[in-house]
């Protein structure tokens, strides 16, 4: 049987979570075909050359004015149709926000099972063996799904995209008729977000606090040693919740996932709801009073003692080497 | 306003999670449990919403006798009254959750007039299926929107803001609909000791929803690999400062 990748676009190709879809799709399909579906406004002329390159022989592709701006519903009948186009008994996707959301709406429509953020996937018998991420990946589940078809989606950054130098796919323009509910469901408007400041998702270098903060006032120092190295303040949801700091800081698996170069966690306990937020970190340092913490297991380096101490101590000497 | 809110019951993992000797479920001999926390804000906002145009709000759970628990706590931040879907201990597949959803909505919806939104988390913080909302969307045939920091009904539709990069997306929906929602949604009030006490006393109607067949099916539960390092200490209080620099230096970071 064949496979189906559904891809989402960016910046004029693939995006890169599409593309380790396909990696992964790949190596589930062993030798079976794997064909792709895009539902775009207008197909990029780089999108079908990145699709071969990574496998795909043929892309089916559902142009409509719609899909200008995200429109998960309308995305849906696209992937549906292109799994009778292509005869598929299983669909990949990528394992983003809108990527879930629009598999979810083909598992619903078509009544299929849907298994979300898989990090593996095998044929076993009739079934479709995936291990999946639970509790933002702090945990793993190994499940069999059955029926045809299966929808799966793939967790990000679980496999590295490599492309086999294949030429470029064959785009096979995708008949979808959308009714009315299936165009109403789409962007409308966009609030832009005040500029200013080192975002938290894109900073390179992140000073958070936890509870052993202490305080609203007790961030001074988190917040001079995240400006001397140029980095971005976050804190745990703990501090969220005591209301010390909005829930827009809060790094964790109900809040902003970051990927700095280093995370500076700072009198945080290092609860599975936290650590995913900050696997993606290179490297952690983790200033704690008690070195029993669960943080000590997950972090690279520590210092063992108050942050209100240490952090002033850290900020002064990089004061003092940098000659200022 | 009639406004539903669907809640899953989570364990509070703290720091390390620890597996059943079947590995089927976790250990949690030893945790708490809780209300999911995107879920949480979305019990707020419902509550948000009747007391500002009146109505009724209605929180529902699939899940175990315990569960209990987490409606009562929903009843505690303002709730009107709940519907208990009793299962056993074992958790459900998503897809079987979804349909004993749907049919305790219909029931509910025959005797009391429908819900003008229905409230989900954007995924369960244990399981994160990411599709609840959305299929039971589908089966009552009412649009969706996924992901939502934002909820504002203006009339006869509702004004839906997800946070999308640096800014937010707007989706417009007619009311019935069904959202699901984001932690960051609201900040979510602390339940006072009177309204725990009257929580006790509001209705709750339990149904015994019939398991059907899992199409996706749990077969074990595993540690992902390299999980468990130890940091290398780089010293003590203040005086560790010298050292940390130099790591910072050595990792590129220190300016």
């Amino acid at each position: 049987m064949s496979i189906l990748a559904y891809l989402e676009q960016a910046a004029d190709s693939v995006d890169e979570i599409s593309l380790q879809t396909l990696t992964l799709a790949q190596s589930f399909a062993a030798g079976d075909a794997v064909a792709a579906v895009v539902a775009c406004d207008k197909l990029s002329q780089a999108a079908p050359v990145a699709a071969g390159a990574h496998g795909v022989a043929a892309v089916h592709c559902a142009e409509d004015p719609v899909f200008a701006t995200h429109a998960p519903l309308a995305a849906a009948r696209a992937v549906v149709a292109a799994l009778s186009a292509s005869g598929a008994d299983v669909v990949l996707g990528p394992g983003t926000e809108s990527g879930n959301e629009v598999l979810a709406h083909v598992a619903a429509i078509l009544d299929a099972p849907f298994a979300a953020n898989c990090i593996s996937v095998e044929r076993a018998g009739g079934d479709v063996r995936v291990t999946r991420v639970r509790f933002g990946g702090s945990l793993l589940e190994e499940a069999a799904v059955h029926g045809a078809p299966v929808v799966l989606s793939v967790q990000p950054h679980a496999v590295a995209a490599t492309s086999g130098g294949g030429g470029s796919a064959t785009v096979m323009p995708l008949p979808v008729e959308l009714g009315e509910p299936d165009r109403a469901l789409r962007v409308v408007d966009r609030v832009e977000a005040p500029a200013g400041g080192v975002s938290l998702a894109d900073a390179k270098l992140v000073v958070t606090g936890g509870r052993g903060v202490g305080s609203p006032e007790g961030f001074a120092p988190v917040e001079e040693l995240a400006a001397l190295l140029g980095g971005a303040v976050g804190c745990s949801r703990a501090v969220t919740i005591a209301g010390w700091r909005p829930h827009t800081d809060q790094v964790g698996q109900t809040g902003t996932k970051v990927a700095p170069d280093l995370y500076i966690a700072c009198g945080v306990s290092g609860a599975t709801q936290h650590m995913a937020g900050c696997k993606g970190a290179k490297k952690i340092l983790a200033v704690n009073t008690d070195r029993e913490a669960s943080i000590m297991q997950n972090a690279d380096y520590a210092v063992v003692g108050d942050l209100h101490e240490v952090l002033p101590a850290i900020s002064a000497e990089l004061r003092r080497v940098r000659g200022d | 306003m009639r406004a539903l809110v669907c809640v899953k019951r989570v364990p509070l993992t703290g720091g390390r999670i620890l597996l059943t000797d079947d590995a089927m479920s976790l250990d949690t001999r030893h945790l708490g449990f809780t209300i999911s926390p995107h879920e949480e804000c979305g019990v707020e906002e419902a509550v948000r919403l009747v007391e500002a145009n009146g109505g009724e709000s209605v929180a529902l759970c699939l899940g175990p006798a315990e569960a209990i628990e987490q409606l009562r706590e929903t009843m505690a931040l303002g709730i009107d009254r709940a519907i208990h879907l009793v299962t056993g201990e074992d958790e459900w597949d998503p897809q079987s959750v979804a349909a004993a959803i749907v049919e305790a909505i219909r029931a509910d919806e025959a005797e009391h007039g429908p819900f003008d939104l229905v409230f989900f988390g954007n995924e369960a913080a244990d399981s994160g299926n990411y599709q609840v909302g959305i299929r039971v969307a589908h089966a009552l045939s009412r649009p969706v929107a996924t992901g939502l920091k934002g909820v504002a009904v203006e009339g006869a539709t509702v004004r839906c803001e997800r946070e999308v990069g640096a800014g937010r997306d707007v989706y417009s929906l007619s009311v019935p609909a069904v959202v699901t929602v984001k932690e960051g949604l609201n900040f979510p009030r602390f339940p006072s000791v009177p309204a725990k006490l009257r929580a006790q006393k509001k209705p709750v109607v339990t149904f015994e929803p019939s398991r059907p067949d899992a199409r996706m099916q749990k077969l074990r539960l595993v540690h992902p690999e390299g999980e468990a390092k130890q940091a290398e200490i780089l010293g003590e209080g203040a005086a560790a400062a010298a050292r940390v620099v130099e790591v910072l230096q050595e990792l590129g970071v220190a300016r």
